[in-house]
């Protein structure tokens, strides 16, 4: 079929064999059934996984509570939850996806079991979905939670355009789904370098559900980055200098900073591939003066950014666990601000490390490896600022806190292993090896996602109201930890001898026992995800026994930990006055941690909007009717968005009023919990005495 | 790791470059043994030597006694180097991660730790000062510590990579064997312009002389490597780019494609045999005595996507029977066909390489002349 | 934060409009980096212009298919446009009538349409002389730089409309006033990528 053609058929390039178990009925070999099996599953988990939640919400009348409680919420509480949810039911497929590849090479000496096509399409969602729909969410969901409460702010700026940042990464997300049960995924891997992702030699639907699906994703993290930096900058409290603001909310600011930047290159390359691939430009082919460096610069351009955009945040979590559960305010304050930012202006110039082996000058290259090695220069003295809090400290060893540990000794190594690979010399050996696989994995994994789920831990009894099971915490923490180090240090070495990255099926028999190993940690880490979501299953059981209403069961130290466990929607009463860092603990030494205020004023909070889930549905289906060729789907839906904002321009009346007498009774009532509540010492943080009241004598020991 | 496999693949003898010592067999026996095939995976190498003295036999056996795959001796790693880039890169890659161990990673991992048990919650007797948040010193530390070994890495690397940069010529009292490299497919193709030969799933390069190799590709882009002789180079459509390589003992080392590029990715291996001089131009001689023409016909096969082994099957030419295919009539001029026919996108193969064929001088006709010269950047 | 400045050009918000300032603070605020977002999206795209200029692949080259004269017609119109817009920013921000507010805006869109109809033809002649995206390199950069400003300057006319009707439903409330203002900005912006490009691809394409 023509391109024309294909535009021309109502259901453009849509067909039964866009289904996962056609080519296995059709053509019934043993790898064809195998694989179509294995899709089909996969396909048939997304499908009873939605109409099973479809059916509970149906069953349990609870669809008007979820849309107006929940879906139409511009709440950035509610927002930051829905990322959080949005990011573990994501990284619940993508460790699927893992474990299948780890027990495809394991068994890969000469064959395995999975069709290079399926085994192609698999690390290309993997790593798509890893970084845009289970990273991304995670940290933008724990900024939009934390960070407004951290700065004695009643919601985001732009609450409204919060909710539509959050849709489209849903949908976005959903688009990588629903290729699981229609048609293909792209097989160029998370970075899909044209020319190979070009229409003349990946032709199928693949690549636009990836271009798509990620600029969705990058529109998302544009809006959230703005949104984000916007409210840092002008919804402080009084007396929340820069120079105050608790450490998260610095790397909060930072991250953002990066997203504003560093989503246009996303943006531009996804938008240029499109046109190769739609309309026959030739930006990246080999052809016709096309030119595929100018998209691996565009991509990195964006792409080095990004790594930092994922694990600022943590280190903002780090900065703010390893300070409480030392018990100590953190070391180096404006090393560690001043490390921060240059993080962030290094990080805009190093992307060319990605391509070394591209064939530029010696000159470029070691310029370009040494910037490179000049971000370790900040990180390695965040590493020593966190090292110096601890010491002199009262370390307790929770969940939180074992994640920060395993994060300061494994990223070490992540770091080495970098500073190696900035190296050209190293790089051309080790680039596309699994080498390079082992490196990012070493800084994703405890760098961000140890960080994320220390962040989850450690701010779960604020969102929900109770603490989270400490024993499973702990179980989960270990198999993280041991299940990261058996699943990756094992790819060093395989890289070190030689196995490039992405390969099926190998023929080196002395790679099966490395390969076996990795495959024993990708189950491990497989049981570290499913003890997480059975802590959370014993923690809700458990719930009445673990309140901690007062909301303040750490003795923490900023903002946050000085309202109500959950927060009022309006999250203060009366917005705080901030006199210095660590602005809760001042106050506790002060004795003035719980004010009763003189009088109460009228609180004018957003409404609700549909606009969010409108415009995210709309961004589906546009990216749908895109990728298939749908000609008017791609129309009507252009047209419902270009409408649906017109019409949201006429919107008046946008916000409605939280009478003073509301909020008066909900901070009594609150207060009064808290008078009632007694403080309790650290040693028995996580006993059910632990009502979220801090004991407020702190016994130093001096020399 | 690397380690392991020194020991391991160290078992190049001193009279085979592959591998073994002793040839059991002379060629004559190969070449009239049914089994030939079978024999030469075992030990296609000390019969190397007597190639040259060959003057018949079938084709199939030739060939395949030329460069079978010793299975089993490869070397794997840079960590196992065979020339002089890829010890100049195992040494560098020593240096910088003992002063990354030495410096960064064990004062860390030892002071954590200690921390982390002296001033634990229990702990009664040690200092605790929760409002302490500054020194002056430590700052200072903290800061100048990685700005040191920064510094100190950034000589290094600054050093090590002019001195390793793959564009830059090995020196050495002979002249570079030129080379060049297309990438399709899934496989190889190497050309030996001024030998007029080429092949596919084998490289051959003669012991101490350096190489000169400029790549293509006639399809995505593609990554060269050969972990034990030095750095992968990428391969791109209608651009060149330019590697060196150099190996110092003869032996089998293992070359691959690092860049995914489809379903036969994961087979687009190649074997880098180096051997001595002697031995290098018998089996050039070979090549032109026993490979298929290197035609129209064949390179419109070649460009097809399919795995070498497909390869071998759509050509059907006897020949291949070691997996590896010999090509003789390769002209200086293809290399930059293809850059251009790729550029242009015209399919390969087009008029201008069929005017060479036609025109094809004589061997020893022929010098080393310019070659494409679309440097990338 | 602070309440004791209430002053933003074009906005008349009184001493009693502290919340309502602050609001109106972070939304210009935020317009502004988005603009900045934007003026990188535009950055990289001329980059990538730059990058491609030459690759014309044996296809048409910029001096066989620009137009100077109709694209200096452009220059001048959305240069125009941008001086008319901002009378209309100082209507607003000197309470004239909403009749002369209008005038001004609607001067603008034809303006701003008259615009794009020059650069559609400019569009069609260039195909007519085989000047197609999908010819090269070189015209695959320009047909996404020059129509992405296009597209914004349509997107502008619609908002513009939009904004317009507003006025007409609602009066000059305060969110019509912060649309005023951020299509203001928006306007100007655009007319400084114009110069941009006109210098980078007419200008340099014919020199």
């Amino acid at each position: 079929m023509s391109f024309a053609e294909q535009f021309q058929h109502p259901l453009g390039r849509l067909s039964l064999e866009s289904l996962p178990f056609w080519q296995m009925l059709n053509d019934p070999t043993r790898g064809n059934v195998i694989n179509g099996v294995i899709g089909t599953a996969a396909a048939l988990m997304v499908v009873i996984g939605t109409l099973v939640t479809i059916a509970m919400i149906t069953k349990y009348r609870k669809w008007s509570v979820l849309w107006s409680q929940w879906l139409t919420s511009p709440d950035h509480k509610k927002i930051g939850i829905m990322y959080v949810v949005l990011a573990l039911v994501m990284l619940i497929r993508a460790l699927m996806e893992a474990l299948l590849m780890r027990a495809q090479q394991a068994f890969g000496l000469e064959g395995g079991f999975l069709s290079p096509d399926h085994f192609a399409q698999l690390f290309s969602t993997h790593g798509t979905i890893m970084i845009f729909f289970v990273a991304m969410p995670f940290l933008t969901g724990i900024i939009n939670y934390v960070m407004p409460l951290q700065i004695g702010a009643r919601d985001v700026s732009f609450p409204v355009l919060n909710s539509i940042s959050f849709w489209l990464t849903a949908a976005g997300a959903a688009l990588v789904m629903i290729s699981l049960c229609i048609g293909k995924f792209s097989t160029g891997g998370w970075f899909g370098y044209p020319p190979y992702t070009e229409a003349s030699f990946s032709p199928g639907v693949g690549p636009d559900y990836w271009i798509w699906a990620l600029t969705l994703a990058s529109l998302a993290s544009t809006f959230s980055g703005i949104n984000f930096a916007v409210t840092i900058y002008k919804k402080r409290a009084p007396g929340m200098k820069l120079m105050v603001m608790p450490l998260f909310t610095w790397t909060a600011l930072c991250t953002s900073i990066i997203m504003i930047f560093a989503m246009p290159p996303l943006t531009v390359a996804m938008a240029q591939l499109a046109l190769d691939r739609y309309l026959g430009f030739h930006f990246f082919t080999n052809e016709l003066g096309g030119n595929m460096m100018n998209f691996a610069n565009l991509f990195w351009l964006f792409g080095h950014p990004e790594v930092y955009i994922l694990v600022l945040p943590s280190f903002g979590v780090y900065s703010e666990l390893i300070s409480t559960f030392s018990g100590k305010s953190l070391f180096g304050y404006r090393s560690m601000v001043i490390a921060t930012m240059a993080i962030v202006a290094l990080s805009f110039a190093v992307w060319m490390h990605h391509f070394f082996t591209m064939g530029q000058s010696a000159n470029i290259n070691a310029v370009f490896g040494i910037a490179s090695m000049l971000i370790g220069i900040p990180t390695g003295v965040k590493i020593y600022d966190w090292m110096w809090t601890i010491f002199r400290g009262r370390v307790r060893f929770t969940v939180p806190m074992i994640y920060s540990i395993g994060f300061i000794y494994l990223f070490v190594l992540g770091g080495i292993t970098g500073i190696l690979l900035a190296s050209p010399t190293i790089d051309y050996q080790v680039h596309n090896t699994v080498f390079l696989v082992a490196h990012f994995h070493n800084v994703a994994i405890p760098g961000a996602l140890f960080g994320l789920l220390a962040g989850y831990h450690f701010w779960f009894p604020k969102a929900f109201g109770f603490r989270l099971n400490e024993r499973m915490g702990k179980v989960s923490a270990f198999c993280w930890i041991f299940g990261f180090m058996l699943a990756f240090f094992p790819l060093y070495a395989l890289g070190l001898m030689g196995l490039p990255r992405r390969s099926v099926a190998y023929t080196e028999p002395s790679y099966v026992p490395l390969e076996i190993a990795a495959f024993l940690g990708a189950i491990l880490l497989t049981v570290a995800l499913v003890t997480l979501v059975v802590q959370l299953w014993v923690s809700i059981k458990q719930r009445d026994k673990n309140r901690v209403f007062a909301g303040d069961p750490w003795d923490g130290r900023s903002l946050e930990w000085s309202v109500s466990a959950p927060p009022p929607e309006y999250n203060f009463a009366v917005i705080p006055v901030v006199t210095g860092r660590d602005a809760f603990t001042l106050a506790k030494e002060g004795g003035k941690a719980y004010p009763l205020p003189e009088s109460y004023t009228d609180i004018e909070m957003p409404k609700n909007s549909v606009m969010g889930p409108v415009l995210g549905a709309i961004g589906f289906a546009l990216a749908f009717g895109l990728v298939w060729h749908i000609l008017w789907m791609v129309i009507l839906f252009f047209v419902a968005a270009v409408v649906t904002m017109i019409v949201y321009g006429f919107a008046r009346d946008t916000t409605r009023i939280v009478p003073a007498q509301q909020v008066q009774q909900e901070h009594r009532r609150w207060l009064d919990a808290v008078a009632a509540a007694t403080g309790i010492s650290r040693a028995d943080e996580y006993q059910s005495a632990n009502q979220g009241l801090a004991e407020m004598t702190i016994h130093e020991v001096p020399a | 790791m690397g380690v392991t496999r020194h020991i391991i693949y160290r078992h190049v003898g001193p009279d085979g470059p592959l591998g073994f010592p002793n040839s059991p067999t002379t060629f004559s026996e190969a070449a009239t043994s049914q089994e030939c095939t079978m024999m030469t995976i075992g030990d296609p190498c000390g019969r190397m030597r007597r190639s040259k003295a060959a003057t018949s036999g079938s084709s199939v056996c030739v060939s395949a006694l030329m460069l079978a795959g010793c299975s089993g001796d490869t070397h794997l790693s840079f960590l196992d180097p065979q020339g002089p880039v890829a010890s100049g890169q195992r040494w560098h890659f020593v240096e910088s991660l003992a002063v990354l161990l030495v410096f960064v990673a064990i004062p860390v991992f030892v002071l954590t730790a200690w921390f982390l048990w002296r001033y634990r919650y229990g702990a009664k007797s040690s200092r605790y000062t929760p409002k302490w948040n500054y020194s002056a010193l430590l700052e200072i530390a903290s800061w100048a510590g990685p700005v040191v070994i920064v510094v100190l890495l950034g000589i290094i690397v600054w050093r090590a990579t002019h001195a390793l940069d793959p564009y830059k010529p090995l020196a050495s009292d002979q002249p570079a064997l030129r080379l060049q490299i297309i990438g399709y497919d899934w496989k190889w193709l190497f050309i030996y312009p001024d030998q007029g030969i080429a092949s596919i799933g084998v490289l051959a390069l003669p012991v101490g002389r350096p190489v000169a190799i400029q790549l293509t590709s006639a399809t995505v882009m593609q990554s060269l490597h050969i972990p034990a002789l030095g750095s992968q180079i990428y391969a791109m459509g209608g651009m060149v780019t330019q590697l060196h390589l150099q190996a110092d003992r003869p032996g089998r080392s293992l070359g691959e494609n690092n860049m995914y590029n489809g379903n036969g990715f994961h087979q687009q291996r190649f074997s880098a045999v180096a051997m001595t001089p002697e031995r290098f131009s018998a089996w050039v001689d070979e090549v032109h005595l026993h490979g298929i023409a290197l035609n129209d016909q064949s390179l419109k096969h070649i460009s097809q996507r399919s795995t070498r082994a497909e390869l071998i099957a759509a050509l059907s030419q006897p020949g291949a029977s070691d997996g590896n295919i010999y090509f003789k009539g390769a002209t200086d001029a293809l290399f930059s066909t293809v850059v251009k026919a790729t550029k242009s996108g015209t399919p390969v193969a087009p008029a201008s390489v069929r005017q060479e064929f036609a025109n094809r001088a004589p061997l020893a006709a022929r010098k080393p002349t310019e070659s494409a010269t679309d440097k990338v950047q | 934060m602070s309440h004791e400045v209430i002053k933003h050009p074009g906005l008349n918000l009184g001493a009693a409009h502290g919340p309502q300032h602050d609001a109106s603070e972070a939304l210009m605020f935020g317009f502004w980096i988005f603009l900045m977002s934007d003026a990188i999206l535009f950055g990289l795209v001329f980059a990538s212009y730059v990058t491609l200029v030459n690759a014309t692949a044996g296809g048409p080259e910029p001096h066989a298919l620009y137009d100077i004269k109709s694209v200096f017609i452009e220059t001048l119109l959305l240069l125009a446009s941008s001086f008319t817009f901002g009378m209309a920013s100082l209507a607003l921000k000197y309470q004239h009538s909403t009749a002369r507010l209008i005038g001004w805006l609607m001067v603008t869109l034809v303006l701003g349409v008259t615009f794009l109809d020059f650069e559609l033809h400019d569009f069609v002649s260039m195909f007519a002389k085989d000047g197609v995206p999908s010819r090269s390199g070189f015209l695959s950069a320009f047909f996404d730089l020059v129509p992405l400003h296009g597209l914004h300057v349509a997107g502008g006319c619609i908002w513009l409309i939009c904004l317009v009707g507003q006025i007409a439903k609602y009066g000059v409330d305060t969110q019509a006033k912060h649309g005023v203002m951020r299509l203001a900005l928006f306007w100007h912006f655009l007319d400084i990528v114009w110069i941009a490009i006109y210098s980078v691809v007419y200008l340099a394409g014919l020199a």
